[in-house]
């Protein structure tokens, strides 16, 4: 699909190049005519979008700038809330918990999927709907079943610490969300699992579309499967790895739902992560305008990600 | 191309197992725990000595998943059938048809598909307030919709686009307004990317949580995640209850998943490639 549209203006504009002026104005009528009624047709859409994302989002910006409780008059304090980032402990360790839920959440995933689909590119997978089915289901469940499930994995009794007993390693067992050292690791492990496998499935599905015969190829040169990897595989995943690892890192980022289930934050501040504070600061603690900032910057360090990532890992020229 | 060893294949598909079987085994124990008798203390992913789905009949009744399950059907079926038709109606203009802004008004689309909502949730709170709509399925059905649009407009204009003109040109020279073109001719072409939205869209709006929580406060309008939150936290101690909850919550998005599997896979696929 994004062929398409990149495409369409390329015919458009050869077209006066062959005809002059009056073919231009044709062209550009095609497929339609110049409409009005498309404004009629965007009219509702518009709004809508509009009343409920936009005009929210230029309100949040405009909150940022002020201190204020929600119930009486804001005073303005310029970027005082922005600039609280550095010296508030807690709103700078959510941003440095999120570094850490960076690598569960993306950087394992990523990996698996990709060693993954790196060795089944070797071969033809006999029932793949089926793996595909099941490796699905953690990304489309909702995350509070997950959430809650994981809770209950977790629990001093739950199924884990069971596990590690009966396989000689009692002294980890420990109670695993309400411990300071493990239990923002241990809702990082949670997201590596919720992620997983949506990334195995667009890395498989990017692998079948490599022409077999780069393979056949590189095997003629004598490629091992160290050097086929780096030489065909990661090349032609390229798009499929800039996909994944935007899409990761957004869900990274703006980890609330697991959060807000599993720990609350904590202990302590332990797991806390910005858009669990921008719920925090808004709704718990009555500092509206620090929630607006934290939610603005969130917004922008989601932008510079995207953009950074696309702009590195996408193929140049394109 | 079959080059891989045999015992290469055997150990790939060791892996692939091992890694399929890690996945549904978290989702495979909540559906155990769930038959365990009540206030029991499942201990490992295993099957209870005997099946009780007692759990069930009290989660349902006596702890409101009856009304948590009403608030999220309708509006997931509101958001669903708002967002589809308006994601059509703006798709379809901007996909086929010329006119000054068209630019503009693109790419403020685009930009709500990566506006999150943290960034807005925060005046949108005091706006819904402002509307008297606190606590309502209105205002969670309007502001889903709003987020929905800003993809749905994108994902179907992409549609649109792919239309053959010929197809586009028969019915004008028939003489259709571009209203009969639309649902006559564009929507029956289109109808598998429809679809796929609209599998999506209902797969986010039954899995909203942020704006349910933030949004709504009465066990009468809670959602169906909101609601299995607040539940999990006042049973924290009754493990097999808690895991009735949560398996009515995840059975609809399964059911739809198993029976729209395709639409969902080349959903996901596709729409993860447009992001």
């Amino acid at each position: 699909m994004e062929n398409i549209a990149v495409q369409l203006p390329v015919t458009e504009i050869s077209a006066p190049k062959r005809a002059g002026k009056r073919a231009w104005r044709r062209a550009e009528r095609l497929p339609g005519e110049p409409r009005r009624i498309a404004y009629v047709y965007l009219a509702i859409p518009f709004l809508i979008y509009a009343a409920f994302t936009i005009v929210p989002l230029v309100q949040s910006f405009d909150i940022s700038f002020y201190n204020w409780d929600g119930i009486t008059p804001g005073t303005w304090v310029g970027l005082a809330n922005y600039k609280s980032f550095f010296a508030d402990p807690v709103i700078r360790g959510s941003y440095l918990h999120t570094l850490v839920l960076i690598v569960f959440y993306s950087f394992i995933p990523t990996a698996i999927g990709l060693l993954l689909a790196a060795l089944l590119s070797r071969m033809r997978i006999h029932g793949l709907t089926v793996f595909r089915t099941l490796l699905f289901l953690p990304a489309i469940l909702t995350d509070v079943v997950l959430a809650v499930t994981w809770t209950w994995i977790y629990d001093p009794h739950g199924p884990l610490n069971t596990f590690l007993g009966s396989i000689g390693l009692g002294f980890l067992r420990r109670p695993w969300l309400g411990d300071f050292h493990f239990a923002l690791p241990a809702v990082g492990v949670f997201g590596a699992w919720e992620e997983y496998g949506f990334c195995m499935i667009v890395f498989i599905a990017g692998v079948m579309k490599i022409p077999t015969s780069l393979y056949e190829a590189a095997r003629v040169d004598g490629a091992n499967a160290w050097h086929e990897f780096f030489a065909v595989t990661l090349p032609g995943l390229r798009y499929e790895l800039t996909v994944v690892v935007v899409l990761t890192m957004i869900d990274a980022l703006s980890t609330f739902d697991e959060v807000y289930v599993m720990t609350g934050g904590g202990p302590g501040t332990a797991t806390t992560v910005p858009a669990f504070e921008v719920y925090n600061q808004a709704f718990l603690q009555g500092q509206v305008g620090s929630a607006a900032a934290i939610g603005i910057t969130l917004m922008l360090v989601v932008f510079a990600v995207s953009y950074g990532i696309t702009k590195i890992l996408e193929p140049r020229g394109e | 191309m079959n080059t891989a060893s045999r015992a290469q294949v055997v150990l790939n598909y060791a892996l692939l197992i091992l890694f399929t079987f890690l996945a549904v085994y978290p989702i495979v124990g909540v559906f155990l725990a769930s038959v365990y008798p009540p206030h029991s203390q499942p201990t490992s992913i295993s099957p209870p000595s005997h099946f009780s789905f007692h759990n069930f009949v009290t989660a349902w009744t006596q702890g409101h998943f009856a009304l948590y399950f009403r608030s999220s059907a309708i509006v997931a079926v509101s958001v669903v059938a708002g967002s589809t038709v308006l994601s059509i109606l703006g798709g379809y203009a901007l996909g086929t048809m010329r006119f000054r802004g068209s630019k503009v008004i693109f790419y403020t689309f685009i930009l709500g598909l990566i506006i999150p909502t943290e960034a807005t949730i925060v005046s949108l709170y005091y706006d819904i307030r402002a509307l008297n709509l606190i606590d309502t399925w209105t205002a969670l059905i309007l502001v889903e919709v709003s987020g929905e649009v800003a993809f749905g407009v994108f994902w179907m204009r992409a549609a649109f686009m792919s239309a053959p003109r010929s197809l586009i040109e028969a019915a004008r020279i028939d003489g259709a307004s571009t209203w009969r073109l639309l649902w006559r001719i564009m929507v029956p072409f289109a109808w598998p990317a429809i679809l796929t939205l609209m599998v999506l869209t209902f797969a986010d709006s039954w899995n909203e949580f942020f704006l349910a929580l933030v949004l709504t406060t009465s066990d009468q309008h809670l959602t169906a995640p909101a609601g299995l939150q607040v539940f999990s936290g006042k049973y924290t101690m009754n493990t097999p209850l808690v895991s009735a909850g949560a398996v009515i919550v995840a059975v609809p998005v399964i059911v739809v998943f198993v029976l729209l599997q395709r639409q969902f896979i080349r959903g996901v696929l596709t729409g993860a490639v447009k992001g």
